[in-house]
């Protein structure tokens, strides 16, 4: 409501003094363009190649691209610098901002603003691409951040967010960037619908970003997957998680996670899918865990988290822990390995489910242990732990297995 | 050569062990598909198949028939015939009669229930251990004159490499486990043809297990195709070298 | 024709033969004798290769057998049991024999036809009698016409009737000049197959000349008590040495 009231009078405002279009040409000064410009005007790029940088834009203005005319910053810093409020970016491509550690260069960089939008913008080869810092009301839509560094330390975070909020970041693609997606401060925002690939750290980073929901976005090879930290009340709902592969790389790392929902993601050929640790009531349900490493790493500082009626498939090790005190419940799940039998026809096993193998714990304590597994002599070892748990936490367990797994109609099984 | 193999091959595919082989190969297959529709699931259940079952039949059957044929093998050393020839074809029937049995035995009901490459590269891995275990087989039957020890050589080596020796590596991990031995460990896998073949199974299953957080070597060496490479040049040695020491026994040998 | 020279061969410690000279020639027939474990059959097997000697070297018409296979197309081996696979039919038996010497193309079929193993061409070997089956290895033997002929204990398991076919197969092989080299238990048949006679001893030669000079030499009529006496002869020597080492 607030937010429609603030447009309306945004529009009211602007409307006296006669928005107008202002047309470029190829290689003409946007900088002074934008200092000609009247309040709410829009700056129309035809296509060509438009090579500047630190054009600073302080007033509300638009500035629309004709089938995407390339701003080239050449490498020096930062391309557009914006603070304020009503400023649109559309259909533009933005190349080149140098790799700068200094000055975090950005292809776009919004200082303390409101109501802006980016909308269908392509940046490629940038540190940062777009960086927020102490905005709110960003509408960041539609776009695709492709960066080619080899190195970590050679490239910034695709969409960057510091100290923002309400703010919308949807259907984007970002790809070859250090973090994905980087969220510090951030809340009531909601990112949907992003593809985030190939990244060097992390697809999707946060911190001390609270209320805020994550939904049907994918997460796919990303150095090290997905990073949540310090934060509370978060919302990831049908998300898609897969081959995050690599001796340090999770689908989700939750560290000091609480009161926060995971409900219908797919995990998908993670070596970890779920690694948590200082995390609590929090629930994990109708998600599918398949073909992962380690379904889930729960650490033992975790408590009082539930997991419900999610589906484990064809993992390596299901659930692994470092200690014996265990505080989380696990009910009702489908474990493909549960070999227990249903005497009374309730879909559910007469039989509790131990989800950590004894091997799984040795390769706790030694990884290397790993190059036994499947091995004949380690099948007989789990087998017997299976019928005198001795090493095994006792409290890990299913009470109630189902039968059957679930069907919970992704598109993907 | 050819005809030798031909007339060995025609004998060991009549013979009725060949045809109770196949069948149970085909029962274990179906009813492996049967229980479970997930191909993961399905490729598991024929990896127990492959490491354990494959090579004690293979071992035992190449004995069993080493020493049945030991007559017809004179036999044919007194006619015009070269040595090598005689203990090839010999080998070759066994090795196509084991590896036949386990393509029509399981190549059947994946025809009616679909494959994929895990169970391909599974049969790879079956007829692979058949060829070592024969071989183990073989040697020991040609520097033994008893069938009976012979049969308990070639076991020995069946339990010692899919049993024993993993024992020791484990033991061998936890004595050191403060040390990297990743290297080691994978050096003494390739040491074992059963476990090689688990391995190359891995790197197709847990390949996202075996990238975990046990460090840069086995990230390289599992991501890459050298490890591929590496690791069916390996078991390629040993399909051959214990049938090439038993051939130079075997030439040597007195009938 | 066959030429043994300086075999040596131990079965691990056992000495079998000890410097071991022999010669064969063609147009002979040999009976060749001696107690069990004299070294017999191993000196046929050292000849089709089967044993290989420590020290020596056999020469078969002319050439060292020595990593050599092809002269064994020269040669008609009848062995003491034949064992065949089980599931191969009797045909298909003759038939790879056949295919292993594709340089013969005239097969002697006639022991075939006299034991009426055309008949049964189609039963699988693990069906046969243990007379039949002897009757199929020397079908074998006489098939190619090779030059020479050695057989093992041929007659042990055949029936009278079948003895007598197979022994005028023998004479009638021996008349047309082919070296036949024959083992047997049963004397009288040595006597009427045979015209030399060799009887090896602990691994040595004991006796090397034709049967007529060994009946002069012993003074005997008939060839059994001849051998007996040749038997005799040699366990003296042996309790000679004994006597020997003790003093």
């Amino acid at each position: 409501m607030k937010a429609i009231f603030t447009l309306i009078l945004t529009v009211l405002m602007a409307f006296p003094s006669g928005a107008e279009t202002i047309r470029l040409r190829a290689g003409q000064s946007i900088k002074e363009a934008v200092n000609n410009a009247s309040d709410g005007d829009t700056l129309l790029l035809s296509s060509g190649l438009y090579q500047e940088n630190e054009i600073i834009i302080r007033k509300p203005l638009t500035i629309l691209g004709e089938s995407f005319p390339i701003i080239d910053g050449r490498d020096k810093g930062n391309i557009f610098l914006v603070a304020g409020e009503n400023i649109h970016f559309k259909g533009i491509k933005i190349i080149n901002t140098g790799k700068s550690n200094m000055d975090d260069s950005a292809g776009i960089k919004f200082f303390d603003s409101k109501n802006c939008s980016v909308d269908n913008v392509q940046l490629e080869n940038t540190f940062f691409g777009l960086h927020f810092s102490n905005s709110s009301n960003m509408t960041i839509t539609n776009n695709h951040l492709v960066s080619t560094a080899e190195k970590e330390y050679q490239t910034g975070n695709g969409i960057h967010l510091w100290k923002c909020k309400d703010s919308h970041i949807e259907k984007n693609y970002v790809k070859g960037h250090r973090d994905g997606i980087y969220l510090e401060f951030v809340t009531n925002t909601v990112s949907q619908g992003n593809f985030i690939e190939e990244n060097n750290r992390y697809g999707l980073h946060f911190m001390f970003s609270h209320d805020n929901s994550y939904i049907k976005n994918t997460f796919k090879k990303n150095g090290a997957g997905v990073a949540v930290m310090y934060t509370k009340n978060v919302l990831m709902k049908e998300n898609i998680f897969e081959e995050n592969e690599g001796p340090s790389s999770y689908g989700i790392l939750l560290k000091d996670i609480s009161d926060s929902e995971v409900v219908g993601n797919i995990f998908r050929k993670n070596t970890i899918g779920i690694y948590m640790e200082g995390s609590s009531r929090t629930i994990f349900k109708n998600n599918s865990f398949n073909n992962n490493g380690w379904a889930l790493k729960l650490m033992a500082s975790c408590d009082q988290n539930t997991f419900e009626a999610n589906n484990f498939f064809a993992n390596t090790f299901d659930i692994s822990t470092n200690g014996s005190l265990v505080l989380n419940k696990l009910q009702e799940n489908y474990w493909d390995k549960y070999e227990g039998y249903d005497l009374d026809k309730d879909k559910i096993g007469d039989i509790p489910y131990r989800p950590i193998s004894l091997f799984s714990v040795i390769v706790e304590k030694i990884p290397s242990a790993v190059i036994l597994w499947r091995s004949f002599m380690v099948t007989l070892l789990d087998r017997m732990e299976k019928v005198i748990p001795s090493i095994t936490p006792e409290n890990m367990i299913d009470n109630s297995p189902k039968m059957k797994p679930y069907d919970f109609g992704t598109t993907n099984p | 050569m050819f005809k030798l193999l031909k007339y060995s091959l025609y004998d060991i595919v009549k013979s009725r062990f060949a045809i109770l082989y196949t069948i149970f190969m085909i029962l274990v297959a179906v009813s492996i598909y049967q229980v479970s529709e997930d191909m993961s699931k399905v490729s598991l259940s024929l990896l127990n198949i492959m490491l354990m079952i494959v090579p004690l039949i293979a071992a035992v059957f190449a004995t069993t028939h080493f020493f049945n044929n030991l007559e017809f093998t004179e036999l044919m050393l007194a006619q015009p015939v070269k040595r090598r020839d005689v203990f090839l074809s010999q080998v070759l029937a066994v090795v196509i009669m084991l590896s036949a049995a386990i393509v029509i035995g399981f190549g059947i009901p994946m025809i009616l229930w679909g494959a994929d490459s895990t169970v391909l590269t599974l049969l790879g891995i079956g007829i692979a251990l058949s060829v070592v275990f024969a071989g183990l087989a073989f040697l020991a039957s040609v520097l033994t004159r008893d069938k009976a020890k012979a049969i308990g050589i070639s076991l020995s080596f069946w339990i010692y490499f899919s049993l024993i020796y993993d024992g020791f590596v484990l033991y061998l991990i936890y004595s050191f486990a403060d040390y990297p031995l990743e290297k080691t460990t994978l050096g003494l896998v390739f040491f074992n043809p059963v476990d090689l073949g688990r391995i190359i199974m891995l790197m197709q299953l847990d390949i996202s297990a075996l990238m975990g957080y046990t460090g840069a070597f086995f990230q390289n060496f599992f991501g890459s195709a050298k490890g591929i490479l590496l690791s069916s040049a390996m078991m390629l040695l040993w399909m051959l070298w214990p049938l090439g020491v038993a051939m130079r026994v075997f030439r040597k040998k007195d009938f | 024709m066959i030429s043994a020279q300086q075999i040596h061969k131990k079965f691990g410690k056992l000495e079998v033969l000890k410097d071991f000279n022999l010669e064969f020639d063609a147009g002979k027939s040999y009976a060749l004798m001696g107690p069990n474990g004299s070294g017999k059959t191993t000196l046929i097997k050292i000849i089709l290769g089967m044993v290989i000697p420590n020290t020596g070297e056999v020469f078969v018409q002319g050439e060292s057998i020595k990593g050599n296979f092809a002269y064994r197309s020269n040669i008609g081996y009848m062995p003491q049991i034949g064992r065949y696979p089980d599931n191969i039919r009797i045909g298909q038996l003759f038939s790879m024999m056949q295919d292993m010497r594709p340089g013969i193309k005239e097969y002697d079929l006639d022991l075939i036809e006299a034991f009426g193993l055309d008949k049964i061409m189609d039963k699988p070997m693990h069906t046969l009698s243990g007379g039949t089956r002897q009757k199929v290895s020397a079908a074998l033997a006489f098939m190619f016409r090779a030059e020479i002929l050695i057989l093992d204990e041929p007659t042990a398991g055949l029936d009278p009737m079948a003895v007598e076919t197979l022994k005028n197969k023998i004479k009638k092989e021996r008349d047309t000049g082919k070296l036949i080299l024959i083992t047997s238990h049963i004397l009288s048949e040595l006597d009427e197959l045979t015209d030399h006679a060799i009887y090896i001893n602990e691994g040595e030669v004991f006796f090397n000349d034709t049967i007529n000079s060994l009946k002069d030499i012993t003074g005997e009529e008939k060839f059994s008590t001849a051998i007996a006496r040749l038997m005799e002869w040699s366990l003296k020597k042996k309790k000679k040495i004994t006597d020997l080492s003790h003093v």
